[in-house]
Order: C-alpha cells, then structure tokens, then sequence
C-alpha cells in the first residue's frame, strides 16, 4: 500500500474524498443561508429546522402518499419553500425593518418549537427511509467503495449549487434581486415589486434547506434534532465564507468538508470542533470572512 | 398566669413533635410517598426514558394501589436536559425541599453520575432504570443505589463473548466519546482480550455525529472482523445505516452493543435484520412481558423500551420494601428491597444484590429481516436468554453493602 511520511494514501484519499462529499452537504446548507442572510439580511436560524421538515416530507410523502425518492426531490423543496413564503409574510415581515436580533430570536423560536413537535408527534429515535433503488450498490475505486448514493450527491449538490450562483451572479433576474436590496425603494420607483421578491427569495432559500432534507433522508437518520445538530456548524461555514457572500458559503462549505474529513482521520475527536477553530482564526486574521466585503 | 400556661403548651407541642421527628423511622414521612422520575422528556433519549419512564411509574403506582401504608403515593417527574448540572440540581430541590423519598427513570449515565452523588449524601435511593455504565454499582458504587435494568458489562458479555468465542478475533470500535461509550468500549476490549480477541482499532466519535462515513472507512482499512459500535440512539441508526452503505457490512459483522426497541424501529429492517444484540427485556417474550406491554402500549402509544418496562418493576419493588419495612426511611427499605426477591414479568431469576446491582436473566436477540416481521412492533427473535450470573461483573467486596 502507498505510504507517505508514515501516512496510508489510500486511506487518505477515501477521507478526502468522504469530506468533499459532506461539503456537498455543507455547501447546499450554507447556500440557502447566505441567500436569505446576503439578500434579506435576515439572520435565519430555523433554516435547520427546515431541512428537518423537508426530511420529514420526504418519509410521510414515501410512506403514507406512496410518492418516489424523486419526485419528493422536486415537491418537497416546493413545499418546504411555501412553508418559508408563509413564515416570511405572516412572521418574519412584521419585524423586518427592526435589528437583525429580532429575525434571529424569532426564527430560533420556531425552530425550538418546529423540534419540540417532532418530536412529540414522531418521537426522537429516527424514522427509516431507504436509499432509492436506483442508487443502490456502488463503484470500487482503488482506495475505496464509492457508494452510488453517495456520489449522486455531489453531483446534485454541484448542480444546485452552481445554478443558484450563476442565477443570482449573472442573470438579470439575479442583478434585480441585489439591486432590490441594495435600495429598495429605487427598484420600487422602477416599478419592480420588491416585497414581492423578497418574499420569493427566502421562500426560494428555504426550499434549498427542504431540498438538502430530502437529499439528506436516505443517508442520516430522519429525526427531530437532525436540524440543530448542523445548523451551528453550517452557520459558522457562513460565518467564514463571509456572511452573505454566495460563492464564498459554497467553497467554504467544501472546504470545511474536507477539513472536517481529515480530522476525523487524524484526530477523531476534534472533529466537531476544528470548524469553529477555523472560525475563530479567521474572525481574527478577516473579520468580514475569507469571501467577504469590509463593510 | 394564662401567658405561662400558654408557655408550657407550646413547650409541650415542641417536644411532642420532637420526640414524633425521633421516631419518624417507623412510618411515612411527611404522610406521603413520594416518587420523583428524572428522565429525558425532550432529547434524544426521549424515547428510551422520558415521558414513557413517567407512565411506566404512574402504571406501578396505580397497580399497587395508589398508597402505601395507609398514605397516598405521589409521582413528580422532570426534564434532566441530558446536562448533568440541570438534573443534579432538580434531585437536590426535590429531596432538599420537595419531601421526595426516591428518584426514578435516570437514563444518561453523566447525569446519573451527578444525581445519585447528590441523592447519597442526603440518604435518598436511586432507582436507575436506563443508564448503562456499570459505576453505579463498582467505582462509584453507594449503599442507596440500585441498578436495575442492564449495564455496559452484561451487553459486553452477552453480545461480544459469543462472538469472539465464535472465532471473530479481530475488533474495532466505533465508540461515542463520552462516559458511556468509553465504559462501554472498555469492558468490551475486557472481554475481547480475555477470550483471545484483539482489538485492531478504536474512533471516538463525538455524541450527536451526524455523517460516519470517514469512520466507516477507517473500520472497513483495519481488516477487523467485527466492527462493534459502542454508542446510542441516533448514533447508533446513523452509524450502521452508513456502515451498510459502504459495503462494511458485507465484509465484517457489524455489532450494535447497545440497541434499544426505538432504535431497532428507526433502523432499515434489510439492513439491520440478523444483527445480534443483547437487551435486558423485550415485550413479546411471554403472555406476561406481553400483557403489560399491551397495557404499556394503550398508555403511552408506543412498545416498552427495556428501561420502560425495568422502570415499573424497580418501583413496584420499591413500594412493595415500603410496605414490608413499615416505613419510608431508605435504610429500612433498602435492606427490604435486597432482601425481598424481586419476581415480576420483567424481573426473572432475579436478585438484588448487596452492591445495589440487580441480577437477572438477559436475552440474546436478533433483529428481525423484513419478511419476518408481521408488523412494526415485530422487530425483535428472542434466541437466547443468558443466566444473570453468566453476564453481570461479581460484586466487588467494597460495594457489598450488606451491614448498612
């Protein structure tokens, strides 16, 4: 077996590879956050919450609706999205022209109470959900078993991923967004509805969690505190990509992946830790994050 | 005159009630019983001991009758927050001000840890039902513990001696890095090495690790034969989902040591179907396990888990030592407790031992494949049950208690 510096290669491309697809992961959730945070300045904190539920619809939409893996991938994220439209007209609008505090109390609020009905309606052990048929089995590399299902999602996560950024970067549809929260009341004078859009965006960032739900389902256990497990972590990704930076949440989210495999190979049990631990150096070396703009 | 008088009847009174508090051994304090359950209502081990822990007590409670001695049996239950400090904090009110006599449920072992620290120094019993660490009745063994449903030494022994004794030599663990998981892993390698075994590589894998892969990887390079996961709940379902998706467990065994009934539902049947795990009681054993079960199940909506099904028998075995030694006073009754045989539909060939440890029969089961199962509550094939002798640690001479 190759070797180098005493280090097995082998088994140190599997956990590359392993942490680039948890980035994936990462990526598509810090995405969704950077959108509503970097467009909305909206700080959203049941954006954890929100992959749970679209977890959750995927299992009761398997189970008592008799619809497929794939079609959930598409309903679901529509679903949860509408979930997020209503939360931002009926919660979230009122208090938006107050602090940024005021967001976050809120949805940290319904993210607690969204977790405490989970629970309560499905309790806390997990619900099964199997890996599609489709991607059952897998490919033998030389260094490792790539299960099927598990390159699917850095395929998927790569495609929304970059779609989103080149949406958002480069159509007019995208500068019309930017714009739009950029000053508001211009785009409105250009006869541009903006709380329109605004509601549409966050409702669009919240399908995102929905989506990485149902991408997550078949793989992690389907329960109540799947959310809040990720949500710290994903939102320190956000943090050192910079806070509202696009690309710089979806590098970071690889990267952070990555970083995150290689712990686990070499010290197992910092591996929670090492992303804060890059947070703190980086808040200290850039405090407006490696993508982000000096205010 | 009348001021004297008056002094002399409160004078009266005072030693009345004092010489009544000298003698407060023999009867109920504070005219009740009262039972507190310490539980995780909310959290991750919600299912295995929360809210059904609570009803488990209350069934016990109302079959015994609803009082003891002539006194009414009251039962006050609270979330321990899986954080120690909240759930020391609640045993000390309780028995510091609350008048509560014993504290039942207790399911994370840190937790157990700090309260029954905090219940020994006021003389108050501790009815463990769920934790797993076998402290509570060797290192921090203590006269006013008792041990009831299973501990980390009885899965070693029951799931991990067949095994190597099978010829599975070779171990690696996949271990949850906390109290629990390191006893676990410990008395595991105990095991592992005094019948020839060897353990080939350990990960700690951080509470609440959402993605195993890497770790599943790390096992599946050791060449181990058995890959035997040393943690809980979600843990548990994420790292044997993540094993089976890799490929690991068509190359080695996968052992989950400690495997709980939710669990066991939260997990793939095809995947999980034809592990073996050992469990302190499984509903569907006999006509008795199932009866209560059944009662249990109308309850609390669910099947009893092991610590479900143990908290109701500890408590039952406690307001029965309550009634015998005519008292609530702990030393009293739990001399009682040890010396009455514990016999019900979970407790079978069944002792309290002196250290507070109670030995009874374990079962060997395996997790049923999809078209075994009638329904979603058939989840487990009872294959074996081990004598309680052949699965606990014998007691250690500084916890024999048998004086006090």
């Amino acid at each position: 077996m190759a070797t180098f510096l005493g280090i097995n290669l082998f088994g140190l491309f599997g956990q590359l590879l392993v942490g680039l697809i948890n980035g994936s992961f990462y990526a598509l959730l810090s995405l969704g956050l950077a959108i509503i945070f970097g467009l909305l300045k909206i700080i959203n904190f049941a954006q954890g919450a929100m992959y749970m539920l679209g977890a959750f619809a995927a299992w009761l939409a398997l189970n008592h609706l008799g619809i497929s893996y794939w079609a959930a991938l598409i309903l679901v994220p529509l679903a949860v999205g509408a979930v997020g439209i209503l939360l931002e007209r009926v919660l979230v609008r009122p208090i938006a022209h107050e602090d940024h505090l005021y967001s976050l109390l809120l949805t940290f609020g319904i993210a607690l109470m969204l977790q405490g009905l989970f629970t309560h309606l499905f309790g806390s052990s997990g619900l099964p959900y199997a890996i599609p048929d489709e991607l059952k089995g897998g490919t033998k590399l030389p260094f490792m078993y790539l299960p099927d299902y598990r390159a699917w999602i850095i395929v998927a996560s790569a495609v929304v991923c970059g779609g989103t950024w080149w949406m958002i970067e480069k159509t007019r549809l995208g500068a019309y967004l930017r714009a739009g929260t950029e000053n508001p009341q211009l785009m409105q004078a250009f006869g541009i509805n903006v709380p329109l859009m605004v509601t549409l965006t966050f409702g669009f960032g919240v399908g995102l969690a929905g989506f990485a739900g149902v991408m997550a389902a078949p793989v992690y256990s389907v329960s109540p505190e799947m959310g809040s497990n990720l949500l710290i972590v994903v939102f320190a990704i956000v943090v050192i990509g910079g806070m509202g930076s696009i690309g710089g949440a979806i590098l970071t989210g690889l990267g952070m992946g990555i970083v995150e495999g290689l712990t686990k190979y070499f010290y197992p049990e910092a591996s929670t830790t090492v992303i804060f631990l890059v947070m703190v150096i980086v808040l200290l070396l850039k405090p407006a994050g490696l993508f982000g703009k000096e205010a | 005159m009348k001021a004297m008088q008056k002094t002399l009847l409160t004078a009266a009174v005072a030693a009345a009630t004092a010489l009544s508090g000298a003698t407060q051994a023999a009867g109920i304090s504070d005219d009740k019983v009262k039972i507190g359950v310490l539980a995780d209502m909310g959290g991750v081990y919600a299912d295995i001991c929360g809210p059904g822990c609570v009803t488990a007590v209350e069934m016990a409670v109302e079959d015994f009758g609803g009082s003891v001695l002539g006194k009414p049996i009251e039962v006050v239950s609270a979330d321990d927050q899986l954080k120690p400090d909240v759930g020391s904090a609640k045993v000390r009110q309780w028995v510091e001000s609350e008048q509560v006599d014993t504290v039942a449920g207790l399911v994370s072992s840190a937790v157990v840890g700090a309260a029954t620290k905090v219940l020994t120094d006021n003389k108050k019993i501790a009815l463990i039902s769920t934790a797993a660490s076998n402290a509570f009745t060797t290192s921090s063994c203590s006269p006013y513990n008792v041990h009831w449903t299973y501990n980390v030494t009885a899965l070693a022994n029951g799931t991990v001696k067949p095994m190597v004794q099978s010829g599975k030599k070779k171990w690696f663990f996949i271990t949850a890095d906390y109290a629990f998981g390191h006893a676990l892993e410990q008395v595991a390698t105990d095991v592992i090495t005094q019948n020839n075994g060897e353990v080939v590589g350990a990960v700690r894998a951080p509470l609440g690790t959402t993605d195993f892969s890497s770790y599943v990887l790390q096992a599946q390079s050791s060449g181990a034969d058995v890959v035997a996961l040393a943690n809980a709940g979600a843990d548990t379902v994420n790292s044997l989902k993540t094993a089976a998706e890799f490929g690991l467990t068509q190359t080695a065994d996968v052992a989950g040591l400690l495997v709980f009934t939710p669990n066991a539902q939260a997990m793939d049947a095809a995947t999980a179907g034809g592990m073996t795990l050992t469990t302190g009681f499984y509903w569907d054993f006999d006509d008795q396990t199932r009866a209560w079960s059944k009662r249990f199940k109308e309850r609390h909506g669910a099947i009893p888990a092991m610590g479900h099904a143990g908290a109701y028998s500890m408590t039952m075995h406690y307001l029965k030592a309550v009634e015998a030694a005519g008292t609530d006073d702990s030393d009293a009754v739990m001399a009682k407790m040890k010396e009455l045989k514990p016999e019900d539909f979970f407790a079978r060939n069944a002792v309290l031992r002196a250290d507070g440890r109670m030995v009874h029969d374990m079962y060997t089961v395996k997790i049923k494949s999809p078209d075994e199962r009638r329904d979603a509550d058939d989840i487990f094939k009872v294959v074996d049950v081990l004598s309680g002798d052949q699965v606990y640690e014998p007691m250690l001479p500084q916890c024999n208690f048998a004086k006090s």
